[in-house]
Parts: C-alpha cells; structure tokens; sequence
C-alpha cells in the first residue's frame, strides 16, 4: 500500500512544478519572516524573485549546524514562539542544545511523512505497532507515534528500556511492526533468551529501524534471528525528525519524500553537485515548513542518490544508507555524540586538561558503550584514591547530563593517549556497523 | 617532623611499577617503605625515599605524574595493641587516619609506621602530647 499514492508515484515533471512552486513560496516565506535568512539573502544581492524554478535552488545559501546554534533559541524560527505546537531539542555541538519548533500544520506534515514511512516499511492499516524509540524530547518516539494514528494503527506506546515488559507486551498484545533502534532490536534477544523465549516466533513481522547507522550484517543477523522484514527509516530532528526517508520491502535504497524534504547531494569541501550516484553530503530543503523551515541545510551524512523509478511504484527519489560523516559525530544509542561536547565537560571540571580518547564499542547483543579515557594531571592528582575516584565520578555525572547516555569515564597516564602529527585521535570506534 | 611522601599515578597495566623502580634505581634513589592503593584500573603508588626532591624530578622528566604529600613516621611499640594504643589518642581527638602503612627496617625496637592524617597539625600535637615518638626526617632518610 503507498499512502500518498499521487505524490509518491508523481511523473518526474508534474513532481519538479510542484517542488519549484513550493521553493518560491518557501523563499518569500523565509525572507519575510526570519531575519537570519534575510541576512543571509542580502549579503549574496539575491531577492525572493531571483528564485523562479527549483534549479535555482543552487543560488541560495547553505544553512549549517552552527546557523542553529548560534541562533538558539529563537533565530531560525520564521514564526513567533507563541503560535508554536510542539518544540523538542537535541544536543547541540557545544553548549546550546538544538532546538526544533512545530506549527500545528508541521505536526500534520510529520503525521503524513510517518504514515507514509509505515506504509512504506508495509504497514497496514489495523496493524499494531510497538514503539519503542524513547517518547520525550527526542524526536523518535513522538514522530512515530503521530504517524501511526494518522495510517490508522493501534500504538503500543512503549518507549524504550524495560525490555522484559517490552516482550511481555509483544506476547501479550502481539502487534506486528516494532519501531526502535537496530541494536535495541538485538540487544532484545539476551532478554528473550533468559525468558526462554523463541524470538523466531514473535509476533514482530516488519521492524522500521532507524536513528542510528547499522550495516547489511546487521540487517541480516535482526532478520534471521526474529524471523522479520528489517527496513532503515531515515531522519534528523532539524528536518523534522524520522519520516525524512523510508525503505520498501525491496530495501533498494531509502525513499525521500522529495515533494517535501528536497534533496541535493553535493562534494562537502566545494558546495558544487555531486554527479548523479556518485557519494557526497546530503543537502535537504523543507519545502513546506513553516516554524524553522531550512534552506538546504547541510546534513553531513554522505550518502549517494538515485533517481530511477523503484519496483514499488514510487518514483521518489532514493538514498542510500548512510555511508559516513563530513563530521565526527558519533552516534550512541541513538544519540548523537560530538567530541568538542565532552571536551566542554572535562574543562568545566577544575583541574581536568582536554586531553581525552573517546571509545566506543558494540559487544555482541549489547547495547552501544563509551568509554571516555582521560589523561592525569598534576593538577588534580592526589595520593587518595577517594579523590581521584571522586573526580571521575564527577566527569560522569556531567558527562551524562549533557549527553543524556552514561559514559564510563577512565583515568589514564598522561600522553598515554596516541597523537599523531600532534593531534591526538579522538575517537576510536570499535563498533562494526 | 613532617616527611614528604610521593605519590605516583599509575595505570594498571604490565610493567609500570617495574618503570619506577628502574627509573629509582638508575638515578640513586632508595625506597624505604611503599605500598599501593588500587582500583580496577589504576593505582596510586606511594613511597617514602631518600631523596624526594630529586625522585619527583626524575618521574617528571619522564613524563610520570607524581606528588609530595606530607606525611609522618611513628614508632611504634612492636607487642599486642601496640598500634591500638596510637590509634586510642587519635580516635579519642577525633583525627582521622587516611591511611598508613608500615616500614620494613627498624630505627629502633620498635616498629616504624607511615601515617597519612585528614589534619596532620593536629595529629602530631596529638601524638606529642601523649609522648608518641615521631620519627625526625633525617633519621627516616638514614635508614
């Protein structure tokens, strides 16, 4: 079933007049309302009517991460604060936290991009799904949930963690699609053991997986080991949160829904298109949004694009799995994790020097870990062991609290950390993903 | 009165204790009594030598971090309730111990004890009241 069955099989041409009128309304919008854009368009001599046909999308400017943050928390909104729906944040780069406001119609494109998205990974309506992304300001579990309603299916609201209530209610009420991360889905199978479960016999039939990067592997492993079609949903809160982009059952790339989140992928170091197939960052547009709409905002996800009709039916183009970072964000169970956040942590605590490695690994069948090793100084060492244990629980504590996700924090001998050309490494990912 | 101590920060990992002691060893330095507090994953060594200007140097050109703290040394009666009895006066004035640990020579019959206080002022004027000998630095360093 295709839910938007108009839109989402459009001819290629009907698909580009829409998307050009929408960017010209997009363009006077932003203008208008948000002085950030203004700025921007006046600094390049560019006007709204400069702006005629989506190809000339490429003489607008970029809009990057920091735009974000450095206007926290109100400068992208193109719409003041008190006629806003809903807002949630996510952890900024540094200290402010990124923040995304919904209009009551943002609520509706959300619902309908999430509908789209289930019916996409094969949901039906009457299903019932388990949601087990966390419900709150990340964006997981609401955008899910709003899309459930809207495709009419019955929600199993279950959030994430608890995971031997999690299958209890799997068994009990034994809904046919779960929504979580890929390694929660795995990390799911200890429990079922340990319940004696049979997992290959649950209720689960298709999994919209998703907010984290996970490989064919374990794609294979989630769907051999509960017997389950597993899709990739794709999305990042700046956008909107999940519904950017969803597989078929075909899981042949992940279909972005272009009437709406319009696509560019373009070399990272020059800003110029990347040729059709080729890898580059990926560059979204919120066409019809209306409380922080986005003018090509720079994801920093790489991935390639095709544009050839897919044997589904839709002709939306599709990306592929995200293949790297322009960045070094890493994502922890589903969280996204910059170095420069915990570096601000360990100089808030006194005595602590910025020298630190960041580990992170993915022990079979558990969840993501991160290890923080930080070197020594004689500013805080003390020949009591209270204190220095004192000290790292300190720098957990923070850790935490900034990141939302526990990082055990190790204290090493100083330069023990490996540098080279003088730049220490910082992170070692052991994860296969 | 008061004795320097030195601390060191190491990981536990193979071969780092074995680094200062032969870092000691090369440059001269003697250890008169050590001991370890550890954790699963480091340790802090703490030593008493014979020349802790020069020991912190050395483990500082060597990239080893390393600290003085003051400390003293206490002789103590080597019979049953020996230590009791120092312990009594110090519970009793109520100064904490942070910890201690023991040497293995002896200055004189008795036993000779490193003691590491939360108030050490306070604790020698303890000490001293109750005519609790502490051990002077250069007869610690003598040894």
């Amino acid at each position: 079933m295709i839910w938007e069955e108009k839109i989402e099989c459009m001819a290629p041409a009907d698909l580009k007049n829409i998307q050009s009128e929408r960017l010209k309304a997009l363009t006077e919008y932003v203008y208008k309302n948000n002085s950030v854009y203004r700025k921007k368009f006046d600094a390049i001599g560019l006007i709204p009517s400069d702006v005629k046909t989506i190809d000339d999308i490429r003489k607008l400017p970029f809009t990057v991460k920091d735009d974000m943050r450095d206007s926290y928390p109100f400068g992208l909104f193109s719409m003041p604060s008190k006629d806003l729906s809903e807002i949630h944040v996510s952890s900024g780069t540094t200290g402010n936290p990124t923040v995304v406001g919904y209009s009551k119609q943002d609520l509706k494109l959300w619902s309908n991009v999430m509908a789209r998205s289930l019916c996409c990974a094969g949901a039906l309506p009457k299903d019932t799904i388990q949601i087990a992304y966390g419900y709150g300001l990340f964006t997981g579990g609401f955008g899910m949930h709003y899309g459930a309603l809207e495709m009419g299916l019955s929600v199993l609201p279950t959030s994430s963690g608890q995971t031997k209530r999690q299958l209890k209610l799997m068994n009990d009420f034994k809904p046919r699609i779960l929504a979580c991360t890929p390694s929660y889905a795995l990390y799911m199978l200890e429990d079922a053991a340990e319940m004696k479960m049979d997992p290959r016999k649950s209720s689960w039939e298709i999994g919209v997986f998703g907010a984290e990067p996970w490989s064919e592997s374990m794609r294979h492993e989630i769907e051999d080991k509960w017997n389950m079609l597993a899709t990739d949903i794709y999305g990042l809160s700046e956008i909107i949160g999940p519904g950017v982009a969803q597989e078929c059952a075909y899981k042949d790339g992940l279909h972005i829904f272009s009437d709406v989140f319009y696509p560019e992928i373009i070399d990272p170091a020059t800003g110029e298109a990347a040729p059709e197939g080729a890898s580059g960052e990926l560059v979204i547009t919120t066409l019809t949004k209306q409380a922080i709409p986005l003018i090509r905002y720079r994801t920093r996800d790489i991935v390639s694009i095709t544009h050839q009709k897919c044997i589904c039916g839709r002709t939306s183009p599709r990306i592929s799995k995200i293949k790297g970072r322009t960045d070094d964000m890493i994502i922890i169970r589903g969280i996204n994790v910059f170095p420069s956040q915990i570096e601000h942590v360990l100089l808030s605590v006194e005595g602590v020097q910025p020298h630190y490695q960041i580990i992170v690994d993915r022990k079979a069948g558990r969840l993501d870990e991160i290890e923080i090793d930080v070197e020594v100084d004689e500013k805080f060492f003390s020949d009591e062991m209270k204190k220095l244990q004192g000290i790292e629980h300190k720098i957990q504590k923070e850790l935490e609290s900034v990141l939302s996700v526990f990082a055990k924090v190790r204290l090493v001998e100083p330069r023990s950390i490996p540098r080279s050309e003088g730049k220490a490494k910082r992170i070692i990912d052991k994860r296969t993903i | 009165m008061k004795i320097s101590q030195i601390s060191v920060f190491l990981e536990n990992k193979k071969g780092r204790l074995y680094e200062v002691c032969r870092l000691f060893g090369e440059n001269g330095i003697n250890i008169r009594a050590l001991t370890i507090a550890e954790n699963d994953e480091f340790g802090i060594l703490r030593m008493v030598v014979n020349d802790p200007e020069k020991a912190i140097k050395v483990l500082k050109d060597n990239g080893i971090v390393a600290k003085q703290t003051e400390i003293i040394a206490v002789e103590v009666e080597d019979k049953p309730g020996g230590l009791a009895g120092i312990l009594k006066e110090l519970e009793d004035s109520n100064v904490n111990v942070e910890y201690m640990y023991g040497f293995v020579e002896k200055h004189t019959d008795k036993a000779l004890m490193v003691f590491r206080f939360d108030n050490i002022d306070e604790a020698i004027k303890v000490l001293t009241k109750n005519n609790i000998k502490i051990v002077a630095k250069n007869d610690v360093i003598k040894l």
